[in-house]
């Protein structure tokens, strides 16, 4: 406890920078650059935050990719011999059992998030479109959608696992005791019937996300466009296709991407979910990674691991931002 | 229901939509409703089968949680951590976001294209050479970064980074030059400009912001599991020590659950509009 407090006292002999110190510490400086630099001082915490937390590290992933980093080297990982591309051969040597387990995964994890990405998307622009009036209670319907979201992540998807359980969660107790749907208890956190059961939790957590966004990007729609094509006669469909979605399109664009970003990259949920080890048919990439490198204690297939998958989301996301920004100059 | 105006819709539609609605609502607090109502309830009601009514109610988990596992030392860590972590983060987005909001400079969409574009990085990429530099730092300089509160507040500070600059970036572009040059010509520096008349401007931005940052310190999972030990293991991974080898205490679960649910979701609901607002601003450009 003594080290703590020490360290928060201030240095003894330094005296408190006064407020306006900088101005006159630089003055030597001529102030032409001192404007031209203010700019990249404003930054510079941002840049060194980044570049500690993400930019380092990532250089530091992609050296270790070419190491045979295993337990044995951990302490003096930089002296772990070289092992070439020998990482991502064992990666993508999808006929060995490493390589099909991470394809297997990566297949899992793609049909996941295009069917998590849809449902939100989906979810949030139909709730977003029938809540663009006013009407008694929205305020309060709002909360109640954005909850889900609110909720802290481990917290809400610790009671998801409640209600998965076997014996006393309540999905079987609806599905079987009370509608009598199945023929005896499924189990949902182990087995094919993981993969349902993760979609749910995911879609239930980021579905208010989308709303959020698309309630947004609703309120810059200006109501004279509705009341325009009213009185000439267009219904409520013909609006939703004609005003709301197209004024969505800009939203939709980083919307549909972070959506995907998040979900592809999602750990937390399945990590809390099933625990450490994931059923196959829930084993999303991230955590099939994880348990690659902490659980075999291997880091350099990890590390390659992780390298291809950042390699897959550059790729996908470079695509979809082209397409997208094309498409969206064809039309402008 | 206001009188019928020309761009009312149609009943059928109403009607749909008040039942989706309804069924989202359900959706939405199923998990609300299950985690109030086990919570009550001793634990042989929790390990039989689910009863929607709960049959005998009891406030004893709302006591024991704090006796079975050393909650209230997680509670503390997670507090300080997100506090600490939302603070610094909103600061250091503020300034970036002036920056870029307000003066050409080169480098700029380099910079605005990095730091979006870490916001793509899998965690899981740099968790393990994040874990060995901060092992390194700690070793070479004796700043305890692995394993303490300050490496989890420094991790989680850049986490909200880009989205918090991205969005603040939207807003400040909204308020009026006019505003901040007219401090300018009255001698004001750059610095007072921006504190004095442009972060009250743009106050709704930075509540959402701050929102933002501290939820996302708050809920982190993958990385305290990692970077946290027993003094300082934060709730996101805590709660995971009510399941014993050999037994659940579902009840307590849920109450422990409850409890480190209302600080953010109070906090979030009452000021969910300024993150409507921000986003209206930031986002939709």
């Amino acid at each position: 406890m003594t080290t703590t407090v020490h360290r928060q006292a201030p240095p003894a002999g330094r005296e408190p920078r006064p407020a306006r110190g900088r101005s006159g510490l630089f003055h030597f400086i001529p102030e032409r650059v001192r404007r031209a630099g203010l700019p990249y001082l404003l930054l510079l915490p941002a840049l060194f935050f980044e570049l500690i937390v993400h930019v380092i590290p990532m250089v530091l992933g992609v050296v270790m990719s070419f190491k045979e980093l295993t337990q044995v080297y951990i302490r003096h990982w930089w002296g772990a011999p070289w092992s070439g591309t020998g990482n991502y051969r064992v990666a993508v040597r999808f006929n060995a059992p490493i390589g099909r387990a991470l394809l297997d995964s990566f297949l899992i994890t793609c049909a996941f998030t295009v069917l998590a990405v849809g449902l939100c998307w989906l979810l949030g622009t139909t709730a977003a479109i029938l809540m663009q009036d006013r009407f008694r209670g929205r305020g309060v319907l709002r909360a109640v959608f954005l909850t889900p979201y609110a909720l802290p992540l481990y917290a809400s998807v610790i009671v998801w696992a409640f209600m998965f359980q076997h014996d006393n969660g309540l999905v079987n107790h609806v599905l079987h005791d009370q509608l009598g749907v199945t023929g005896d208890r499924p189990f949902w956190l182990i087995g094919d019937n993981s993969f349902w059961s993760l979609l749910v939790v995911s879609v239930w957590r980021n579905w208010p996300f989308a709303f959020l966004c698309v309630m947004a990007g609703l309120q810059n729609i200006p109501r004279e466009l509705y009341e325009a094509s009213a009185i000439d006669g267009a219904g409520i469909w013909q609006q939703i296709r004609r005003i709301t979605l197209p004024s969505l399109r800009s939203v939709n664009q980083v919307l549909v991407l972070v959506l995907f970003l998040w979900t592809f990259n999602d750990f937390a949920t399945p990590f809390v979910l099933f625990g450490r080890s994931a059923p196959a048919a829930g084993d999303l990439i991230s955590v099939h990674i994880y348990s690659a490198s902490f659980v075999t204690w291997n880091f350099g297939t990890g590390s390659a691991m992780s390298v291809l998958m950042l390699l897959f989301l550059s790729l996908v996301t470079a695509g979809y931002l082209l397409t997208t920004n094309r498409t969206r100059k064809n039309r402008a | 229901m206001p009188d019928r105006s020309p761009t009312a819709p149609p009943p059928s539609f109403v009607w749909t939509g008040r039942i989706v609605l309804t069924l989202l609502t359900v959706f939405s607090l199923l998990p609300v409703y299950v985690m109030l109502s086990s919570s009550l309830k001793p634990l042989r009601d929790v390990t039989g089968a689910f009863r929607w009514i709960p049959d005998h109610l009891t406030a004893r988990p709302y006591v024991d949680i704090w006796r079975t596992i050393p909650l209230g030392r997680y509670f503390v860590n997670s507090i300080i951590v997100a506090t600490a972590a939302t603070g610094l983060s909103v600061l250091v987005a503020t300034f970036a976001a002036y920056a870029v909001s307000r003066y050409r400079f080169r480098g700029k969409r380099v910079f605005t294209i990095t730091v979006l574009s870490t916001q793509m990085f899998p965690g899981i990429l740099f968790l393990l050479p994040l874990f060995l530099l901060y092992v390194g730092i700690g070793n070479t300089t004796g700043i305890a970064l692995y394993g303490s509160r300050g490496g989890l507040i420094l991790t989680y500070l850049t986490f909200s980074l880009p989205f918090s600059i991205w969005m603040l970036v939207g807003y400040f572009d909204s308020i009026p030059r006019g505003l901040d040059e007219a401090a300018l010509v009255d001698g004001c520096g750059p610095l007072r400009a921006l504190f004095r008349v442009i972060v009250p401007a743009a106050l709704p931005g930075i509540v959402a912001v701050a929102i933002y940052a501290f939820m996302t310190a708050w809920s982190e999972v993958l990385f305290a599991s990692v970077m946290t030990n027993d003094t300082t293991r934060t709730l996101a991974i805590g709660l995971r020590a009510y399941a014993t080898e050999t037994d659940v205490y579902w009840n307590q679960v849920m109450a422990a659950s409850l409890v480190v649910s209302v600080p953010v979701v109070a906090g979030f609901l009452l000021l969910q509009r300024y993150l409507v607002a921000g986003l209206t601003a930031g986002a939709v450009k």
